[in-house]
């Protein structure tokens, strides 16, 4: 068999231009005792894809609200592109926004609607009509134009709002959940011409959102947001295999925490002892505080790989299968390791039948020790 | 079973049917003796006429109870319906101790007994020094219109969703601007709908209009001092059918606007968490 050259690793996207396009400067809204946002801190480059990703009530949609000039900060400054954006109201802001409830205006037309802003500009010889043509036809509503709101479907609206926004070629354009009034497959749809979108007129898009996938799917840049903080910010693929802490793994999807000592901590690396795993060297994350001993190690369910028959692995548990669950392309197993407290759960795609294992079944799983992350509780 | 159920409904028809009869009997009347010939409104009918009808623009004091009736009926529902969408907008759009208590004290005049209202207000124009005329009556109608006026604009301006105004802002618009180009268009058939009953209720109105005017009469009061005289009945009757005619047409007008209102303000793209 011919040598085959090895397949290249692609690098991560290039990057963007490294100029910010939004600063967001210890910015703190309170109302009363509480704080909705607290002392956040993030700067969103030029032509990013950027999302705030977090539970309800996390401050994500506080803080879109306030870089739209719809609310303001109680402490803190925000620019955007290198402008001051303070006392300055949200109709004379570089930014436009999407809304979740799309806020199309009942009264006007498909055409209408998108020239809304257009009409204050006054533009000259034809300007205004082709203007709106190329918006319409960015977003695949070439020919609707003399639809009224009310004859559009949900997507439609969608594609609309989006429309009327970038018509008037923002600096940033702003998403507020803006995909989660569609059902799935719209909104898988929409994730990938969102995106498509993005990169073809270069704006900057900052998307709120509570879908990690989404997120995952489309963005450069991920903020991962709790309780008015700002947890995490990295790309995609950093957030998800290197979360900081627990609260930002189990947000991402599903991970298996492991306890374990710290037997030598240096640099950039740390040393410890678990239970299942045994003795363990990984990366020591950037904030990592050291807290006494003791320390947390995390993997993906999908990072431990059932090991069949005689095969064997460098690094490989033991177990018990315990529970079995069934959903179509994989199987969830649940697996008993003896030392550990908790149970690990397995995502196994179902090629080779881990559909098929009985519960009660002695099984090896295996592992690579890069995908054991130590976090900060 | 079928024939019982058929039973059933041949009795519900007859009650429904004699429903109707009841409420719009007395008002069918009106009209059918207001063309006929005799004087007197009696079984059998004489003879086809619309001479009643001609002779109402030759009555001088029925002229000027009707241009009453217009300026009170215009100035009331005016006033009505501005104070109507200061309270609506404010019980609508925002949450604030004592909104439910507030909004019921407004709506509170429609239980009233009107005669009693009207004493109240007599007593208290004369307290404050003012003499009974067209305005006194303008302010006893501005009272009992409200109500309406509310129902009607909070109807309307409900579930206006308020991100269409924040749309606007955010597309470049002034705060004067949006109000113009977006919050008045989606609530104006609202405001219309209001206006028209308000002046279909101060039109038609007697009570209050006995108690407070002075010496001008509205049409109703015109109408009352002209049943003391049994050759003026006919009179009474075909301009009694107009009233009817013109009120039915305001209110019917006016329902078809609400129902537009309602149904522009309640932005259906999605969800408003």
């Amino acid at each position: 068999m011919p040598e085959q050259p090895p397949i290249e690793r692609p690098q991560s996207d290039p990057a963007q231009s490294d100029r910010s396009m939004i600063e967001i400067r210890n910015v703190t809204r309170s109302y009363g005792s509480f704080k909705a946002l607290d002392d956040a801190s993030l700067t969103i480059k030029e032509g990013e894809f950027f999302s705030l990703l977090g539970p309800s009530g996390c401050g994500k949609t506080t803080l879109l609200r306030m870089i739209a000039g719809f609310d303001n900060p109680t402490s803190g400054s925000i620019a955007v592109g290198g402008q001051p954006m303070e006392g300055i109201p949200a109709n004379r802001r570089p930014t436009n926004m999407v809304f979740q409830s799309y806020a199309i205006f009942p009264h006007l037309n498909v055409e209408q609607n998108v020239a809304y802003g257009l009409k204050r500009l006054r533009l000259q010889g034809g300007e205004e009509k082709r203007r709106v043509e190329e918006a319409l036809a960015q977003v695949s509503l070439t020919g609707l134009g003399k639809r009224l709101a009310t004859e559009l479907s949900g997507g439609q609206r969608q594609r609309v709002a989006l429309a009327r926004a970038l018509v008037m070629r923002p600096k940033v354009l702003l998403l507020d959940e803006p995909l989660s009034a569609l059902d799935k497959k719209l909104r898988e749809q929409m994730q990938v011409e969102l995106r498509r979108l993005q990169q073809a007129v270069g704006i900057t898009f900052v998307l709120v959102t509570h879908d990690q996938y989404e997120a995952l799917a489309m963005s450069d840049r991920i903020a991962v947001m709790f309780g008015g903080r700002i947890a995490q910010v990295a790309s995609p693929k950093e957030i998800y295999q290197r979360p900081v802490n627990r609260q930002v793994a189990d947000f991402l999807g599903g991970m298996n925490f492991v306890k374990a000592e710290i037997v030598e901590e240096n640099g950039a690396s740390l040393i410890v002892d678990t239970l299942g795993f045994g003795r363990v060297k990984t990366d020591k994350p950037k904030a990592f505080m050291r807290n006494g001993g003791a320390a947390t190690l995390g993997i993906r369910p999908e990072r431990l790989r059932v090991l069949w028959d005689n095969a064997t692995a460098k690094f490989e548990v033991a177990g018990k299968v315990v529970e079995r669950h069934y959903f179509g392309e994989i199987t969830h197993l649940i697996v008993e390791i003896p030392g550990l407290e908790k149970p690990l759960s397995v995502t196994e795609t179902n090629d080779f039948g881990a559909d098929d294992i009985p519960v009660g079944t002695p099984i090896r799983l295996a592992y690579d020790p890069e995908a054991l992350v130590a976090m900060g509780d | 079973m079928r024939a019982r159920r058929l039973l059933s409904g041949g009795w519900l028809s007859v009650y429904a049917f004699l429903y109707i009869v009841f409420l719009y009997l007395p008002v069918i009347f009106l009209p059918i003796f207001s063309i006929n010939t005799a004087p007197t409104p009696k079984f059998p009918l004489t003879g086809f006429t619309l001479q009643w009808y001609a002779d109402l623009p030759h009555t001088p004091a029925l002229l000027d109870a009707a241009w009453n009736s217009l300026k009170v009926g215009v100035c009331a529902s005016v006033l009505a319906t501005v104070l109507g969408i200061l309270a609506a907008r404010s019980i609508t759009r925002y949450r604030y101790p004592g909104r439910r208590a507030i909004n019921g004290l407004i709506m509170a005049p429609l239980v009233l007994p009107e005669v009693i209202v009207a004493i109240s207000m007599l007593l208290v124009m004369l307290q404050l020094g003012l003499s009974l005329s067209l305005f006194t009556v303008v302010l006893g109608h501005v009272l009992i219109c409200i109500p309406y006026s509310m129902t009607v604009l909070t109807s309307g301006f409900e579930g206006f969703d308020r991100s269409l105004e924040e749309a606007s802002a955010d597309l470049g618009e002034s705060a004067f601007g949006t109000f113009r180009r977006v919050t008045l268009p989606m609530v104006a058939p609202a405001i219309i709908s209001s206006l028209l009953v308000c002046f279909t209720i101060s039109l038609d109105e007697f009570i209050i209009a006995f108690f407070l005017t002075g010496t001008e009469a509205t049409l109703p009061i015109y109408i009352w001092g002209q049943l003391r005289f049994a050759s003026k009945l006919p009179g009474v009757l075909a301009l009694g059918t107009l009233l009817l005619v013109a009120s039915f047409v305001l209110m019917t007008v006016a329902e078809v606007l609400r129902r537009r209102a309602a149904r522009r303000t309640q932005n259906e793209g999605g969800l408003y968490a």
